[in-house]
């Protein structure tokens, strides 16, 4: 059994943070205010959030848990293009990333928890949300990475690209390494995971399990199932949006078309 | 013309123009030389699909093919990216300075195999100098560009 946190839990829970923004105001480092409006913003997020799960929760509709999955699915792609310093043109930088996200996260998602898990109904949402959170979570991170890499190089190296145009290479052969370094990059983080999962970090879902009464064996097997999961997932999201990309910085004439890239000096 | 750009209008080569064919076709046909050659791999061999391309005419030892792309001297890459260009046999040559920042020893090198490339071929040579001595020992017809506009064109 859980063991429930009041308010009072949770207000004395702050009191470092608090300490930290009071300190910092006296000392004048000029972040306190950053700091309070933050912690409020989580508890807020956190709690609007509490509320629709749990709505949608006791209400159990397939339709609510879809209607969930494809806001969750539409946010992270916009996630995705803000995260870009160069931005491809119009709906394109949008598309890039919710397109490969819900061909793969979301497939991969009802397939798991129609093959593996089998909770009745398949769409339970105590299931359905957080797999999906996880998947998206991680998929939309290595997938900004990787378009934000093969965008950069395609600037950095745009000399390199249009001289093996030149000799007569098509726009897949001309684009073939910084399309690979960029994978590369976006695949790096999950691989890194992996490699610390309970040594160096104890992954939070399995740490909520354990939390939540579950034996730590049995945590542990849901933890490798999403790994596993997220590591697929990640692969093939990631290669999916760059191909999409790649096909966008070339046209049919396979010319390099930068243009297509709008500048952005922030970041 | 060698359509790396959006442009309108069509460009021929003889029979064939650029949009019958597919654009890494044409670019074959086309041999640019970009006035700045670039380099991708670590050795230059890697970036020749013949591997055994005579390399001497163009005073470059045979040994030129296993060189460090890191190492190269600008006139050494000026002269291999004229190599690596000839060996795709390219139907005609848009050439961009090929012998700038050589001495002359090695301009006369890149002249003579130019010259001997476009006789044995047959091909069509559009060479861009700023070398008014190199201009009438090579040109056939001379187009001089001047603030954008042709300024004068001689035979």
């Amino acid at each position: 059994m859980i063991i429930s946190l009041s308010y009072t839990d949770l207000f004395i829970a702050a009191t470092p943070l608090l300490i930290v923004a009071l300190l910092a105001w006296r000392m004048r480092l000029g972040f306190s205010g950053a700091l309070l409006f933050a912690g409020l913003r989580t508890a807020v997020q956190l709690f609007l959030v509490g509320f629709v799960l749990d709505m949608i929760f006791n209400a159990g509709h397939w339709l609510w848990v879809m209607l969930i999955t494809f806001v969750m699915i539409a946010v992270a792609g916009f996630e995705v293009r803000a995260r870009q310093q160069n931005k491809l043109q119009g709906f394109w930088s949008y598309a890039v990333g919710t397109v490969a996200m819900f061909s793969t996260a979301f497939p991969v998602c009802v397939l798991t928890l129609l093959i593996i898990v089998q909770p009745d109904p398949w769409y339970l949402p105590q299931y359905m949300v957080p797999l999906t959170g996880m998947l998206l979570g991680n998929t939309m991170t290595s997938i900004a990475i990787g378009i934000n890499q093969l965008t950069q190089n395609a600037r950095k190296q745009a000399a390199v690209i249009e001289a093996r145009l030149m000799l007569g290479q098509d726009m897949h052969q001309a684009s073939a390494d910084i399309l690979r370094t960029s994978v590369h990059s976006a695949m790096i983080p999950i691989i890194n995971a992996m490699a610390a999962a309970g040594i160096i970090s104890l992954p939070g879902m399995m740490t909520g399990q354990v939390l939540a009464g579950a034996s730590p064996v049995d945590a542990v097997k849901y933890q490798i199932l999403i790994m596993f999961l997220i590591a697929g997932t990640t692969g093939f999201a990631t290669v999916l949006a760059l191909s999409m990309v790649k096909k966008r910085l070339f046209d049919s004439r396979h010319r390099l078309r930068l243009d297509r890239l709008q500048m952005h000096k922030s970041l | 013309m060698a359509d790396l750009d959006p442009h309108h209008g069509e460009v021929c080569l003889g029979e064939i123009c650029a949009h019958d064919v597919s654009a890494p076709h044409w670019r074959k046909m086309l041999g640019l030389l970009p006035s700045e050659s670039a380099w991708w791999y670590d050795t230059v061999a890697e970036h020749f699909t013949d591997r055994h391309f005579n390399l001497q005419p163009l005073h470059l030892p045979v040994q030129a093919m296993q060189w460090d792309i890191a190492r190269l001297s600008t006139g050494e890459k000026q002269r291999l990216a004229v190599a690596r260009l000839l060996s795709v046999h390219p139907k005609a040559l848009l050439l961009d300075e090929p012998s700038a920042n050589l001495d002359h020893h090695n301009v006369a090198a890149v002249e003579q195999v130019i010259r001997d490339y476009r006789q044995s071929f047959h091909c069509p040579v559009l060479w861009v100098s700023h070398d008014g001595e190199q201009i009438r020992r090579l040109a056939d017809r001379v187009v001089r560009i001047q603030n954008g506009q042709f300024a004068e064109q001689s035979a």
